[in-house]
């Protein structure tokens, strides 16, 4: 049986979650056939019956008022318990941030070796098999993941999610479990909800980004127009961000916000690794570069070689005329 | 972009300051068909002109390098892309401002602008300097920064609207073609060009790409490293990039240059890094750009501390930040100068190669200009790519040398420093004798020559007063008065000196005769047995080269030049032989080696080991003969460069020993001293007034003015007649003069010798020009031990060069009487040559 | 407050990575190394809070001989301690959280707060400074880009798509910080000479059971390009215009 951690906040779960049950559905018929969820909160019955669709033959479901806001440990908890309970050949999360720090949780409560962010997963006799996402994608390590459960989570992001061909509804196994104040210490106390300054980064259709080649802070305000204009959202690479020409906030990367926009317009982006983890997920990009074999240009869906500062205003004026 | 065009005139590899100003100039010589590729994006592909601190310092003891700043300044103003902030090399050691004495000296020789400062006005120029590490400065008001991509960019431009140049970024050289020795196509990832000319601008990746012909350009990347520092709110403060002059803190071996709100803090003081041309990172595998690498904090923790002792207000503030480290490649030759010219190996590919921001632009006009005309107007030999002999084209001896080279980027280098890397290469057959004898060792073209023998200490008590010594340090360095007790046995009784190293071909053939004709402003068609000594002249009709031929058949001539003047020679024969085999030319320098016997027992000595009739009747003065000792047959040529009577001879190399030998033993009864190169190419060669390549001797000079004229013209056509002919109608602007030093005293009582290099004034101290702008100074300098007297050589304007005119020579900012002893090429010593002819 | 900040050596890279013949690390050959961003942040926090609150910061690194670099970098942002547990290549996220743990049950101080990255930038196991927070009983906040002190406790912030989740801790306690926190200093040339002047700590911890076994690492196949070129420079403006209007975005 494969034990599956759902992920949810504020009562819906995370759509990486169905990627990562897509994934593993071909485990668990492997494994024996079980797929079980593991469903943690104060009021989250109402997601157990649709698992049913992405192949969930059974979920756990612990519910409990004292889990009304997100709780790391206090899930670990849930999770060890369960575990210990129904014996699990893996338990897998999403690699997401949150499913990727319960499963640290549930790994050091269980002194178990995890692998976070696996793109591949090969039951071996012993060790299993898996290919994990390194530097944020861009470099995969090949490794034996030892221990008995296997603890793991799936990088669900570029995973196109189907539903199980003979999806039913799960049964629903409910769980009281043993919680302590100090599974429940570390808790969300408040939320403050994001300072909404136009769209966000993560919601635009569009996300016009700029790098080195921007060449000043003051040069982003041709970005800023055209992001006006097309309903889209500035973003930047670290370099920018390091000069102090953009706030964090806005930094698209591996260690910044990783974005999926219809459109990506990259402007004087180079293409680092670190800075095309965060935009990949882009449905097209379009780089604006006077380096026609700059990486950002070669990767991209469309080019345009040109000094950005020459070519935006251009765009822009061609917008506007189209506009009337 | 349009498309790699399949042909073109000229394919320039590389746009960076170098290929944008050779194809800007060749563009405005009138080329076509002018093709410039880069791997990397343009403006800025990647190369060393990318991370360059791009400022121009001006001062500098090389004419060359003067020459070529100062044009390339000029350029740099045109396109606009310069700015002045002046330039300040500080000295924290009594030695550097001595260094500086000497600096302004050569300051003043090229026509540049500099001057002493104080610490307190240099701590008025540059307010956040610690004055108390400094005890001087040498200020240059010309020095100035530019943006070297950006003149690049303009460079290009003008070509482009000429519509005879096109750019192509992005394309990577996979091959050079070349067919029987020529240049025939370049071949790159996006096609082939196939061109008459290809130029190879590639800075560090040079090596490679000349290797892909078959061709070597012996540079080596080194690292140089970098750091910038800020914010700096005294710098922010200012408008523009630029508002202080630029720190030079010589004895630290570092610099600080102001760039905006930060400062950049350069060293040049840290290990030989060297990164094999191969091992330089692909534009997508490195962090930075190919030629920015991972800075290695090790190797700065002295230049941490030195730079904060000079600018710790500054550079002390916790709030600045090292915001920004390099290790920047850049490119370093053997023997410091640039690589410049077609290669030795192959035809039509020329190297534009290590070649920095402050000499770009001038480069790249003087190398298009030799490509358009065959000779430029700035006079580039000591750049000349040919200059390299076989062994010093490899990879090997640029490693060894650049690496000790680097160091001496801001060191204090003595005119005769010695290289201590790659030593021994090459010997003569007589190199172990000469170490019993305890030679000193100099190197010339990898020849190990003596300079002085320690055992010929004995004679300074022989000879007494008549050696002087020197008791300046400086002045004594690389210098031994047992030179001038050589001399003066030589001209008593006889010496041997081991000239292997001369360099020597022959030239031979059925078109010979009128092949030496073509190349030699002598006439060749003489007497069989002759030797001729003779200028050999550029198209221009200045000096290419200078040396002795000796006519040994009906075709066949034998050409003796210097030793590190042989492989330029030789290329410019082979150049210029005729498209037939009617010529060959043989290098012959590896074949024999080369004893000269001079001095009044010369004859005695040589009659006493040889059969042949060596009287002054049956073997005049200028004549060869070949003579047999012990049975083995040698080359005699009677002739001599210290002034006296004597032989050259040229002996087959393995045969060389004994004959050395054989000859050392017979002069015994003689009285033969073992002499070096210190007589032969100093003390001997000034009193007799011969000119040396190079010194004397260059592309800036006519055979008028050097006294070198002949009584007559010869009928035959020579390369450089046109002006040879024209120098002689003329009234000269100035003529090769000898002058002696009347006194050596110093303010301090010290007696000081000049080396050569130094200015020569009026007796108002006044820097003496010519009517080509040219300034006077010595070209040469050395001891006369048999006149008694320090000799300088100085071209001087008519209306100084008269004997007897008093003048002054400044050495280390103090002027010493000087008096023009001889005009022209009458030698101070036997003018009428009585010694040699005897 | 005493504070703790463990950091990772990792390889700069640039837009193409290459790998040693063993495939089993970056060739780093051409690359500076650096602590990982989300690390140098960490620091940043350490020294900080140690201005504003007093006290002493650590850097602690777990890494080859070479990993000294990191430390020093740390000392010259301004770190005061520095602490290597020298292993001879990259360890697993098991046995690196134990040889922390015992580091820091060794040392006499007692540190208020440890900091992490809340990854590392190279291997991403996101879970060394849970499991070291679990060793020694502490609790952890993760990813965290607001971090507050008072009176024992600390209020961390953390980012997440739906807005900020606000949490509060006694100390000691662990937080992982992510990028954005702050801005890390450039170090100055008297920080870089204090730090050359450090003493460094050096434990030499044994790896033991590693958990996850590396085999090798692989690049993956790139995408061919088949980037479409619209033109180049303004006259490319309309053809902008016409994706614009193929995705519906005017």
């Amino acid at each position: 049986m494969i034990l599956t951690l759902i992920e949810h906040d504020q009562g819906v779960i995370d759509p990486q979650t169905f990627g990562m049950l897509t994934a593993v559905r071909g485990l668990a018929a492997e494994q024996g056939g079980a797929l079980h969820a593991i469903l943690i909160g104060a009021d989250v019955a109402g997601l157990a019956a649709g698992l049913g669709d992405y192949g969930v033959t059974a979920v756990h479901l612990i519910e409990q008022e004292s889990l009304d806001a997100y709780a790391p440990n206090a899930w670990a908890a849930c999770v060890v318990e369960v575990m210990a309970a129904e014996k699990p050949t893996a338990v897998v999360g999403v690699g997401t941030e949150r499913s990727n720090e319960v499963m640290a949780h549930v790994a050091a409560r269980t002194d178990l070796p995890l692998a976070a962010n696996c793109l591949a997963v090969q039951p071996e006799d012993d060790a299993w098999f898996v290919t994990r996402m390194r530097w944020g994608g861009t470099l995969h390590e090949e490794a034996r993941l030892h221990g008995e459960p296997k603890l793991l989570t799936i990088a669900a992001l570029g995973i196109e999610v189907e539903t199980a061909p003979s999806g039913s509804a799960p049964e629903i196994i409910a769980v009281i479990p043993d919680l302590t104040d100090a599974d429940l210490l570390v808790r969300v106390i408040s939320r403050v909800e994001p300072e909404r300054k136009g769209i966000s980064l993560t919601d635009a259709p569009v996300v016009v980004s700029g790098g080195r080649g921007v060449g000043s802070a003051e040069g982003f305000a041709v970005l800023e127009q055209l992001a006006a204009l097309l309903n889209g959202a500035v973003g930047c690479s670290r370099v920018v961000t390091n000069n102090g020409w953009r706030p964090h906030a806005e930094q698209i990367g591996q260690t910044g916000t990783r974005v999926a926009p219809e459109l990506y317009i990259a402007c004087g982006i180079s293409g680092a690794i670190q800075h095309w983890v965060g935009c990949k997920g882009a449905k097209q990009i379009l780089a604006i570069n006077t380096d026609a074999e700059a990486p950002m240009v070669t990767k991209a869906d469309y080019a345009v070689i040109g000094d950005l500062h020459e070519v935006i205003p251009a765009l822009m004026a061609e917008i506007e005329k189209l506009k009337g | 972009m349009s498309q790699l065009p399949e042909k073109a005139k000229v394919v320039v590899i590389g746009a960076g300051i170098v290929g944008n100003s050779i194809v800007y100039h060749l563009a405005k010589l009138g080329w076509e068909d002018i093709v410039l590729i880069d791997k990397g994006p343009l403006p800025n592909p990647g190369g060393s002109t990318g991370h360059a601190s791009n400022f121009l310092f001006l001062a500098t003891h090389s004419k060359e390098f003067a020459e070529i700043t100062l044009d390339s300044v000029e350029q740099y103003k045109e396109l606009g892309v310069f700015t002045q902030c002046g330039g300040i090399e500080v000295a924290r050691t009594e030695e550097r401002m001595e260094e500086f004495r000497r600096l302004m000296g050569s300051s003043k020789k090229w026509g540049i602008e500099s001057r002493y400062v104080t610490p307190a006005q240099v701590k008025e120029m540059v307010p956040f300097i610690n004055e108390e590490t400094i005890v001087g400065g040498f200020y240059t008001p010309g020095v100035g920064v530019v943006d070297s991509l950006q003149a690049g960019t303009l460079m290009r431009e003008y070509g482009e609207k000429k519509g005879v140049l096109s750019s192509f970024p992005n394309v990577e050289v996979m091959d050079i073609e070349t067919e029987d020795g020529v240049v025939k196509a370049v071949v790159t990832d996006k096609g082939r060009i196939e061109t008459e000319y290809a130029v190879i601008a590639c800075g560090v990746w040079s090596p490679r790409i000349a290797k892909m012909a078959g061709a070597a350009i012996p540079l080596t990347p080194q690292v140089h490293q970098m750091i910038s520092v800020g914010p700096i709110d005294v710098l922010a403060q200012t408008d523009g990039e630029i508002g202080y002059p630029i720190i030079r803190d010589m004895d630290t071996f570092m610099y600080e240059r102001q760039s905006g709100g930060d400062m950049e803090v350069g060293s040049y003081a840290h290990r030989a890094i060297l990164i094999h041309p191969d091992d330089i990172p692909s534009i997508e595998e490195a962090e930075m750009s190919p030629t920015e690498l991972p800075f290695t904090e090790e190797d700065f923790e002295a230049q941490f501390e030195h730079s904060l002792e000079i600018m710790p207000d500054i550079l002390g503030d916790e709030t600045a930040g090292i915001r920004h480290a390099i290790n920047g490649l850049l490119s370093l030759t053997p023997d410091g100068y640039p690589l410049l010219g077609e290669t030795t190996e192959v035809k039509k590919l020329w190297s534009v190669a290590a070649v920095w921001i402050k000499e770009g632009p001038g480069t790249g006009r003087l190398v298009a200009e030799w490509m358009t005309h065959g000779v430029s107007d700035i006079d580039g030999h000591h750049s000349d790519i040919s200059r390299f002999s076989n062994y010093a084209r490899g990879e090997y001896h640029s490693a060894q040398r650049t690496a000790e080279a680097f160091n001496k980027t801001y060191g204090i280098v003595h005119p005769r420093e010695q290289w201590l890397s790659n030593r021994n290469v090459r010997v003569s057959p007589f190199f172990q004798m000469q170490k019993d004898l305890g030679a000193v060792f100099f190197e010339t073209a990898g020849w190990e020559r003596p300079q002085w023998y320690e055992s010929n200490k004995k004679l300074l008590a022989e000879f007494g007063d008549r050696v002087v010594d020197r008791p300046n340090e400086w002045d004594s360095r690389w210098w031994s008065p047992i030179i001038n007790a050589e001399h003066l046995a030589m001209r008593q009784r006889v010496g041997m000196v081991d000239l292997t190293a001369l360099s020597i071909f022959d030239v031979k053939g059925s078109g010979a005769v009128a092949y030496m004709e073509k190349m030699a402003m002598a006439k060749m068609d003489v007497a069989i047995g002759r030797g001729v000594y003779t200028p050999i002249l550029n198209v221009k009709g200045t000096f290419k080269s200078d040396l002795t031929i000796l006519r040994l058949g009906k075709t066949h001539y034998r050409v003796i030049t210097g030793g590190s003047d042989g492989p330029r020679d030789m290329k410019w024969f082979n150049d210029n032989r005729p498209g037939d085999d009617s010529v060959t030319i043989q290098d012959m320098t590896s074949a024999l080696c080369t004893i000269g016997v001079w001095g009044p027992k010369a004859r005695d000595l040589m009659q006493s080991v040889t059969k042949a009739d060596m009287s002054n009747e049956a073997f005049p003065f200028g004549w060869t003969k070949k003579i047999r000792i012990d049975g083995v047959e040698v080359l005699a040529f009677r002739i001599s460069y210290v002034g006296e009577l004597g032989w050259e001879i040229y002996i087959p190399m393995e045969l060389g020993l004994g004959i050395g030998q054989k000859l050392w033993k017979a002069g015994q009864e003689f009285g033969v001293v073992p002499v070096g190169i210190g007589v032969y190419g100093t003390t001997g060669r000034l009193e007799k007034g011969y000119r040396l390549m190079s010194a004397e001797l260059d592309a800036d000079y006519n055979p008028v003015e050097a006294g070198l004229a002949r009584p007559k013209v010869k009928k035959a056509d020579f390369i450089g007649k046109e002006g040879y002919l024209q120098a002689r109608a003329e009234e000269p602007a100035a003529l090769l003069c000898t002058l002696t030093v009347e006194d050596h005293t110093s303010k301090s009582g010290v007696k000081r010798y000049m080396q050569g290099g130094e200015p020569i004034l009026t007796l108002d101290g006044e820097m003496i020009q010519d009517a080509k702008g040219r300034y006077s100074y010595a070209t040469s300098a050395g001891d006369g031990p048999s006149i008694g007297k320090h000799i300088l050589l100085a071209y001087l304007p008519p209306q100084h060069a008269k004997v007897g005119k008093k003048l002054l020579v400044e050495y280390m900012a103090e002027n010493y009487p000087v008096t023009v002893a001889a005009v022209g090429s009458t030698p101070v010593f036997d003018p009428n040559n009585e010694r040699m002819k005897a | 407050m005493d504070i703790l900040v463990c950091i990772k050596r990792v390889p700069v890279t640039g837009a193409k990575v290459v790998l040693t013949a063993d495939e089993q690390a970056i060739d780093a050959s051409y690359l500076s190394f650096a602590p990982g961003p989300h690390e140098e942040c960490a620091i940043e926090e350490a020294v900080q809070i140690v201005k504003k609150h007093g006290g002493s910061s650590t850097a602690l690194t777990l890494g080859p001989d070479a990993a000294v670099e990191q430390l020093r970098y740390a000392a010259s942002m301004g770190v005061d301690d520095l602490i290597l547990l020298e292993t001879d290549e990259e360890w697993p996220p098991m046995p690196t959280a134990r040889a922390i743990t015992a580091a820091i049950q060794a040392q006499e101080k007692k540190f208020d707060a440890l900091l992490f990255g809340n990854e590392s930038a190279d291997a991403g196991g996101y879970q060394v400074g849970i499991r070291v927070a679990h060793a020694l009983g502490m609790p952890v906040v993760t990813g965290i880009k607001k971090l507050e002190f008072e009176a024992g406790t600390a209020v961390a912030h953390r980012q997440t798509p739906a807005g900020w989740e606000i949490y509060e801790v006694p100390l000691p306690a662990v937080f992982t910080i992510k990028e954005g926190i702050n801005v890390p200093r450039y170090p100055s040339i008297p920080g870089k000479l204090k730090a050359k002047k450090k003493v460094i700590q050096r434990i030499a911890p044994e790896e033991g059971d590693v958990g996850l076994e590396k085999v090798r690492l692989v690049v993956p196949e790139a995408e061919a390009s088949d980037v479409t070129i619209l033109g180049h420079g303004a006259a490319a403006a309309p053809q902008m215009v016409e994706l614009l209007g193929e995705l519906g975005l005017v």
